[in-house]
């Protein structure tokens, strides 16, 4: 296990080396080729947003900058992971070089203002598809699905099982989040200690402050991964917690078009390329089936 | 505006833990700020370096920091608070009895020397000196800046509800934005107004009584 892993922190560490070795104006062009190929020349009818953002050559996108292996932001200032690739596929397909796209942080509070306000033109950010949300922006894809899950100490002294466990241990999430959501509404008596962040959480876990700590799958791993072997995962999602691209309302072409993308990229191979070049490499799992666009 | 009035039990119950934790804290900083000015002044060259290391440390680090270490920095000592109200007022102490230490010390520096003399020609011990001369007479100087840090407590306490797994008046913000999207500016204005409830009548009170107790000079 412990091999595998670096023997995947080497492979990535070799794809970052080959980048610096060739040619500064080829990087770009490499980092963009992992995934997919910026299309040259780009026609989209006038007047939509696909047109505009053509048309200006660059493209704003929200992301998280706190989430290994979906969007993480590294010394360098720029963002990378899963969600971040997501989001250079549709901009590739509307003519926009990887280094043409604005990054802004979004977190979980601002991700609907910041979409209705229009500050950015898409976000990706691990972002659960729901009703409530859909009442003020739309969806594109779903491109991935998480599932709420449990991350215990190594061993699992306790014997957690899965959420039936809740009522009987001490259990951290972030505030504000779903999965804490999910907790309050099933299990009203479970003991939920808040943080702000799910790495405090799992400092908390180590100290022995909490015995559990729960939110999606994939941030888990990426603890998991992180935690040199202190912490284990119970492996048993109880919810689905389908990722899509918010946009604004209404803007019924923008999001076909973004589907469309999303489903040749699936066929391309693109997108598990993408999955085995970011999450897939941390937590060292192979890319998935790719979940169905929903076309609402 | 909706979305504050339905979920107003949540607000409420926010409002009295902020409260809790800041006149906890507040009575603590005030009470050790003023056992740190006395040393800063005091006759004793540790206890003046013990007061001035103190402040120096303190006073210049990130509330954040503060509150990391006791959360997550004493379990590792094995110094755990089973209660995170318990360790939010342990941090808000720590972090404002620095900054009341100076604007005490501000204080006792801005009683006449003479007043202090006199009360050693009296034969009085420097702690009575300071405890019943040099100390009343300087806390009727500096209400104002008290004042000052009365109100940066208050705010200060939504770190621990921003973070650190209190449920103050900020901690329900993000939830209650979750159930309500789209809601985030009524939401944050709705918190804004229960802090002014503390902070409000709190500016009020000190103007009062910084008329009543004002050294007519």
């Amino acid at each position: 296990m412990r091999i595998t892993r670096y023997a995947a922190a080497l492979a990535a560490a070799g794809v970052v080396l080959a980048g610096c070795s060739s040619e500064a104006g080829d990087q770009a062009e490499d980092a963009a080729g992992n995934t997919v190929d910026v299309q040259e020349d780009v026609e989209f009818e006038a007047g939509t947003t696909m047109a505009e953002l053509a048309e200006a050559g660059t493209i704003t996108v929200g992301t998280k900058f706190d989430q290994p292996g979906f969007g993480l932001v590294g010394p360098d200032g720029e963002p990378e992971g899963f969600d971040v690739e997501m989001a250079k596929i549709v901009a590739a397909e509307l003519g926009i070089a990887p280094e043409d796209i604005e990054w802004v942080e979004t977190v979980s509070a601002n991700r609907e203002p910041f979409l209705q306000n229009g500050q950015v033109d898409m976000v990706v950010a691990t972002y659960t598809i729901n009703d409530a949300r859909k009442e003020i922006i739309d969806f594109a894809g779903p491109y991935y699905e998480a599932g709420q899950d449990i991350m215990v100490a190594a061993g699992n002294p306790l014997g957690v099982t899965g959420p039936e466990s809740f009522p009987d241990i001490r259990t951290c999430s972030v505030n504000g989040s779903t999965p804490a959501q999910y907790v309050q509404t099933n299990y009203p008596d479970a003991q939920l200690t808040l943080f702000g962040e799910y790495s405090q959480c799992a400092e908390a876990l180590r100290n022995g402050q909490v015995d559990a700590v729960t939110t999606d799958n994939v941030i888990l791993t990426g603890l998991v991964a992180q935690s040199d072997g202190d912490f284990e995962l119970v492996g048993n999602a109880f919810t689905e917690e389908p990722y899509g691209i918010g946009i604004p309302k209404g803007d019924d072409e923008f999001r076909a078009f973004i589907n469309d993308t999303l489903e040749e990229a699936y066929e391309s191979g693109t997108w598990a390329d993408a999955w085995d070049a970011t999450a897939g490499a941390i937590t060292d799992t192979e890319a998935p089936e790719p979940p169905a666009v929903d076309r609402y | 505006m909706g979305v504050v009035v339905e979920n107003l039990d949540l607000f409420w119950s926010g409002f009295l833990r902020t409260l809790l934790m800041s006149v906890a804290a507040g009575v603590i900083a005030l009470l050790l700020g003023t056992v740190l000015a006395g040393f800063r002044v005091s006759p004793v060259p540790p206890l003046r370096a013990l007061g001035t290391g103190y402040v120096n440390v303190v006073r210049n680090t990130p509330l954040t920091a503060v509150f990391v270490l006791v959360v997550f920095g004493l379990p590792q000592v094995d110094l755990t608070f089973q209660n995170y109200v318990l360790a939010a007022i342990v941090a808000l102490s720590v972090y404002t009895s620095a900054f009341v230490c100076e604007v005490v010390r501000s204080g006792i520096n801005s009683v006449a020397a003479g007043q202090a003399e006199a009360a050693r020609a009296l034969g009085l011990t420097f702690r009575q000196s300071l405890g019943t001369v040099v100390l009343p007479q300087a806390f009727r100087t500096v209400v104002p800046p008290l004042g000052n840090v009365w109100i940066a407590l208050v705010k200060n306490t939504s770190i621990a509800g921003g973070g650190f797994a209190v449920a103050d008046i900020a901690f329900y913000g993000p939830s209650i934005i979750r159930d309500n999207p789209g809601s985030a500016l009524w939401v944050f204005a709705g918190v804004a107004f229960f802090y002014m409830v503390i902070t409000v009548p709190s500016a009020i009170a000190i103007s009062r009584i910084e008329r009543r107790t004002a050294i007519v000079r």
